[in-house]
């Protein structure tokens, strides 16, 4: 019997659970603030599917609902992946200048 | 692209952000790190382009809608002060959580662009994954907007709480999970815009209770909730490299919650059931009024600390709203100028999220080896002549330890009152936000100064 390709997605869902259990409690504590803010930008990976639902209409009819809500995911998106990866370089960067001074 | 060529790359996305996360197991490591997320994300939205194919006009939206998106977000980013990164964080996580609704709707509308099946015929299980999915997107989203306007102060920080609350929570709870049943087997439009409507409605009314001081637990709670969110999008889409980003964010805002709430040695659902400072916050404070404390100004905390030989420094909220980092800084130079050793000791629940206070100090430049976990310093403070306590109270209070009726028996706290000397900056002897009297102001080593703490500060460093 073939396995539905649902189990596979679902086994590396629990598999990455397990990945970041232990990958964030080796994150040290005086990191956790740039921990939040990568991990949000990551999650706005999101984005590849609002491109996708952007992308989704032909030129005609280029701007029905659905290819409007993935562009306005788009956006919401595109604020956090590039707020959250510069703002998390910039709070690195400081933890760096300290290293510098000593 | 073929679709297995593009799932080798969703893959490699995934291992780079796995990478970017550990990388934060060391501040050396932690640069690298995120460049590595960097890449992943590159080529998440490449590829992503790549294997729609289609280059028509639609493609410059996207890249528009990407850059001014990008714009805005790069500005933020540049423009937010450090003391901020509470209500960024959690603005971020209203994003994400908002996106994640949209693109469920999109997918609902026009199922056929993603091979879920027709409108009116999806397949089940990617009706469950994206209601789920949109469910948990609406719930952060509502959540994290209630959490940033606390935060900001827009809305009042002290817990809300209505009778009935827990009640109409489960109800709303169950309700979703039914509709979702019914959506499954009816494909009726309006229950998916019921579903997401009530979740909207449960975001807010499960935040609205929580207090302002925990808040380190609700932003880690949201950012968990981000993950899942973006995990059930993963399965809808089928996209591996969301599934792992999902379930490595919700991992990851799970662990930080689960740490903030043995930092208040207080259970996960004690928090989310509504907090502290409720109704029996005014019996505590009266019986403790009129007791003597010793209170001093800067002169007097200058002389102590010139005389001493080590100093442990434990700062908490009210250094981050004095924006006091900067002067505290200048202070203990001053002070290890005069051969004072100086070291930081912070409390996992000091501030408004997981390790604000060490961005503050990062952004002061104090160099992190000086910062200290609560483990590694507290056997430190018997040793030592003075601290100073900047904005912090509950997290140094030895009631913690001693009085079992108390509301933060059994919270792991600072055992500052082991040292010669306690400096105490705070503006008044108001109760900190368990709501409870701070045993340590009127004990007779303990200086009291009644001052803002940048305030303060300054003063010090005048009479040093």
């Amino acid at each position: 019997m073939e396995i539905d390709p649902f189990i596979f997605r679902f086994s590396i869902f629990i598999l990455s659970i397990f990945i970041g259990y232990y990958v964030v409690w080796s994150v040290t504590p005086s990191l956790h603030t740039p921990l939040m803010s990568v991990t949000n930008a990551i999650s706005s990976v999101i984005i590849v599917g609002a491109i996708v639902a952007s992308l989704s209409g032909n030129n005609e009819n280029l701007f029905n609902l659905s290819n409007i809500l993935g562009l306005i995911a788009i956006i919401l998106a595109a604020i956090n992946i590039f707020g959250g990866f510069l703002v998390t370089q910039r709070m690195l960067q400081m933890y760096k200048k300290k290293k510098k001074d000593k | 692209m073929s679709a297995n060529l593009s799932a080798i790359f969703y893959l490699i996305s995934g291992v780079l952000f796995i990478l970017a996360l550990k990388g934060l197991s060391s501040p050396k490591t932690s640069r690298q790190g995120n460049v590595f997320g960097i890449i992943g994300m590159i080529i998440a939205i490449v590829v992503t382009i790549l294997s729609v194919g289609n280059f028509s006009t639609g493609l410059i939206y996207v890249l528009m809608f990407l850059l001014l998106g990008g714009a805005i977000g790069a500005f933020i980013a540049f423009k937010i002060p450090m003391t901020a990164m509470p209500e960024l964080v959690a603005g971020f996580h209203s994003l994400v959580g908002l996106a994640a609704v949209f693109v469920a709707i999109s997918a609902f509308l026009k199922p056929e662009v993603f091979n879920l099946g027709m409108p009116g015929n999806i397949k089940i299980v990617s009706l469950i994954e994206m209601s789920i999915g949109a469910s948990i997107g609406a719930i952060t989203f509502s959540g994290s907007v209630i959490a940033f306007l606390k935060l900001q102060g827009i809305m009042s920080g002290s817990p809300i709480t209505f009778k009935g609350q827990h009640f109409i929570n489960a109800l709303i709870g169950i309700s979703i999970i039914v509709l979702i049943y019914y959506l499954c087997v009816t494909q009726l439009p309006n229950l998916f815009w019921l579903i997401i409507l009530l979740s909207f409605l449960i975001g807010l009314l499960l935040i609205i209770p929580i207090g302002g001081a925990d808040m380190p637990v609700v932003i880690s709670m949201l950012n968990s909730y981000s993950g899942w969110a973006a995990a059930g999008i993963g399965f809808t889409l089928e996209n591996t490299a969301l599934i792992i980003t999902g379930a490595l964010v919700g991992s990851s805002g799970a662990i930080l919650s689960y740490i903030m709430c043995k930092g208040m040695n207080r259970s996960f659902f004690n928090v989310i059931l509504g907090g502290w400072g409720g109704a029996d916050k005014t019996l505590d404070t009266k019986n403790s009024e009129q007791r003597p404390v010793k209170s001093g100004n800067a002169e007097d905390a200058a002389f102590l600390m010139k005389n001493a030989s080590s100093i442990i420094i434990v700062p908490g909220y009210g250094m981050a709203v004095a924006q006091a980092q900067h002067s505290l800084k200048e202070m203990v130079d001053t002070l290890k100028n005069n051969g004072i050793k100086v070291a930081y000791a912070i409390h996992p629940v000091a501030g408004r999220m997981p390790g604000h206070m060490n961005v503050l100090l990062a952004e002061a430049n104090v160099p992190y080896d000086e910062v200290f976990e609560l483990e590694e310093i507290n056997n430190d403070f018997a040793n030592c002549d003075v601290v100073f306590v900047i904005g912090a109270n509950d997290v140094t209070n030895p009631i913690a330890k001693t009085d079992p009726q108390s509301p933060i028996y059994g919270m792991p706290v600072l055992d500052v009152e082991k040292s010669k000397s306690v400096l105490f900056a705070k503006r008044s002897l108001s109760p900190g936000y368990a709501g409870i009297d701070n045993e340590l102001f009127y004990r007779d080593n303990t200086l009291m100064l009644f001052a803002d703490a940048k305030k303060m500060t300054e003063d010090i460093i005048k009479n040093l």
